[in-house]
């Protein structure tokens, strides 16, 4: 099992709320490492409509690369504008990821769309930076990844990886909506695809893991890194009832793997479980693991999605990354 | 090119539809049996709340295209499920032969908020000659992409040389012409192509030049070969304004290739116009053109976008 040091939340938008797109959210981290900080960027909502409906942009804060408690930087405005009028991401950029490639950065992003018999829709988007990461420019009016003949709504979640000149996306993919009481609610499940230019994909057309929590389980962000020779994914799940509860609310869970196809899960390896109390006792989610000078940190969003802000845990060292 | 008109030849007011469709029977399509002529068509029926919903129908012509024979009384193809990019209607669709299956390229629509709907591309697939179609999936086989962003729709599909070849259209964008008005979509055909019906290549370009201006909407290609030239007919109209005056309403374009690549557009060519007065003189559109013995036939929509009924025409020379 890994063993994190849970060193705490290191941001709440509710504290800055002089920015009227950064109310409250802060969802999805994803590190930059930079030569003398540590860009987090993430999504953040300003408050809702009257409707109660949100709209959720790309942010970010710069943290001291020596000491990533301290924040140095705040963006003062939205860095992805919302897409246009009737287009994929026209009401929301949320989740994203964030790789450096070369002299530019992308961020491959989940955009929302409306619509009318369920309350949305997403596909994924990427955009670029050549201002090392300070303004981002959509690649074009459409996604990048969207729906199939066996992936047909809810192409989201994205996390980004290049390994061997080749690159990697790892995503979730909608299998359908369950009718409720209130509004429907979908079920999703993570799968893969693969390009040579991080633009055309070939989708591995699977699904990656076994749901542990029956066929409705609802599985999210799946945060990959290499180490040891071995694919190493954690990952948020959830049950599609009382998720907004402590509940039934996302865990983070664990899998393995040496090929990047077959998965072994094995949740109880994961290490990050929610506190006693606090801002992280209902829920964990949405990891985002990266190393730094050494040490391995998990980037996590805590009660509410992520309403409260973003925390950092720290691998204690040594670990066995072999495992169980 | 000269096209005698043989005038409307079916109106869904006079016919049992499922689903009590009563109106709209669009972008009429054929599939050429030996004792008869399949026109699928698309038509319509208002929905719990009002809208309305477009479901696949098809009436059997005998081969004069003279006498109906049957039309459809059951489901041909069900609408999507919940959050389907199908779930609110199927118009238009496109059958071609592929051996001893029927293959159906279905634009799907599904309901959005602020813009009314988007559309993609799906397939469903006949082993019965056309009765039944089960689908290739619950998701689309072609949706917005990069350099199409929304409303990728009216897929022609057609064999030459072994590979599988798609005219469609992709929306551009959503523009404001008035302001008391919502926006108005704008439309132009492109081409795709696959080895194998499912996978498609596609380089996002628009192929048929603008010839009203540059929000000139395109839409619903059907290709076919004669003496040795691809002919494509398509409809066209202004962006705003086209739904109540004839003037910007829909037409009858053509363009030819030799090539299947590069189209030269000669709309004086098309030889068939609207008429002077009748079901299809304020506008026409969603032409298909087909083959049956020796003859070569267009079916297509006259006023109001096909609410009540298509028509046949009969290629002179």
């Amino acid at each position: 099992m890994f063993k994190w040091n849970k060193l705490g939340k290191i941001f709440d938008p509710r504290e800055h709320k002089n920015e009227s797109w950064m109310q409250e959210f802060a969802q999805s981290p994803s590190a930059l490492i930079c030569e003398k900080l540590v860009r987090v960027y993430f999504c953040s909502r300003p408050a809702p409509a009257p409707d109660g409906q949100y709209l959720s942009f790309l942010s970010y804060i710069d943290l001291d690369r020596k000491n990533l408690l301290k924040i140095v930087n705040i963006c003062k405005a939205p860095i992805l504008a919302l897409g246009a009028y009737g287009a994929f991401d026209e009401f929301g950029t949320n989740p994203i990821s964030v790789i450096r490639d070369q002299d530019e950065v992308r961020v491959y992003y989940a955009g929302w769309t409306r619509c009318q018999s369920v309350p949305f829709n997403a596909a994924i988007g990427l955009a670029i930076s050549h201002d090392d990461g300070d303004t981002f420019t959509r690649l074009g009016e459409g996604p990048v990844l969207s729906y199939s003949p066996d992936e047909p709504f809810l192409i989201g979640s994205p996390r980004i990886r290049k390994y061997g000149g080749t690159w990697h996306l790892w995503y979730v993919a909608g299998k359908e909506w369950l009718k409720t009481e209130g509004k429907p609610e979908p079920v999703y499940k993570i799968r893969m695809a693969s390009s040579e230019d991080g633009i055309n994909w070939a989708k591995v057309g699977k699904d990656l893991l076994n749901s542990t929590l029956g066929q409705h389980e609802c599985q999210a962000c799946p945060d990959v890194i290499f180490h040891g020779g071995t694919y190493h994914m954690f990952f948020s799940y959830r049950s599609t009832h009382n998720y907004k509860s402590k509940e039934g609310g996302y865990r983070i869970g664990y899998a393995s793997s040496t090929d990047m196809i077959n998965w072994r899960r094995c949740d109880e390896m994961a290490g990050m479980c929610v506190s006693e109390s606090g801002w992280d006792s209902e829920m964990v989610n949405y990891p985002n693991v990266f190393v730094l000078d050494g040490e391995t940190y998990m980037l996590y969003q805590g009660n509410e999605m992520g309403r409260a802000g973003i925390g950092l845990a720290q691998l204690v060292s040594p670990q066995d990354w072999k495992g169980a | 090119m000269k096209w005698s008109k043989l005038g409307r030849i079916f109106d869904p007011r006079e016919h049992d539809l499922p689903h009590n469709c009563r109106e709209f029977a669009q972008s009429p399509q054929a599939l050429v049996m030996s004792d008869r002529v399949r026109i699928y068509f698309s038509t319509r029926e208002r929905d719990s709340v009002g809208k309305f919903l477009s479901h696949v129908a098809f009436v059997d012509f005998d081969t004069t295209m003279k006498n109906i024979i049957n039309v459809s009384s059951r489901t041909v193809i069900e609408l999507g499920g919940l959050g389907c990019f199908d779930e609110h209607g199927i118009f238009p669709i496109n059958v071609v032969r592929d051996g001893e299956r029927v293959l159906a390229y279905t634009t799907g629509w599904n309901r959005k908020v602020s813009v009314s709907a988007d559309a993609s591309i799906g397939l469903a697939i006949s082993h019965d000659n056309g009765e039944t179609f089960q689908k290739h999936g619950t998701g689309p086989v072609l949706t917005a992409s990069l350099r199409e962003p929304f409303l990728v729709a009216d897929a022609f599909v057609a064999l030459y040389g072994g590979r599988y070849h798609m005219w469609y259209i992709f929306g551009t964008k959503w523009k404001k012409f008035v302001e008391s008005d919502p926006p108005d979509r704008v439309y132009k055909i492109a081409y795709a192509t696959s080895q194998d019906g499912i996978h498609w290549q596609r380089d996002s370009r628009q192929i048929i030049a603008d010839r009203l201006n540059a929000d000139e909407c395109q839409a619903l290609p059907t290709v076919f070969v004669r003496d040795g030239t691809y002919h494509m007919y398509f409809c066209y109209r202004q962006a705003h304004g086209f739904r109540k005056q004839s003037s910007n309403a829909y037409r009858l374009g053509c363009a030819c290739s030799t090539d299947l690549i590069n189209w030269v557009r000669d709309d004086s060519k098309a030889g068939i116009d609207v008429s002077e007065d009748g079901w299809d003189s304020q506008m026409q559109c969603y032409p298909h053109v087909f083959q049956s013995g020796e003859r070569i036939y267009m079916l297509y929509n006259g006023n109001e976008f096909g609410r009540f009924g298509f028509g046949l025409a009969l290629l002179d020379d």
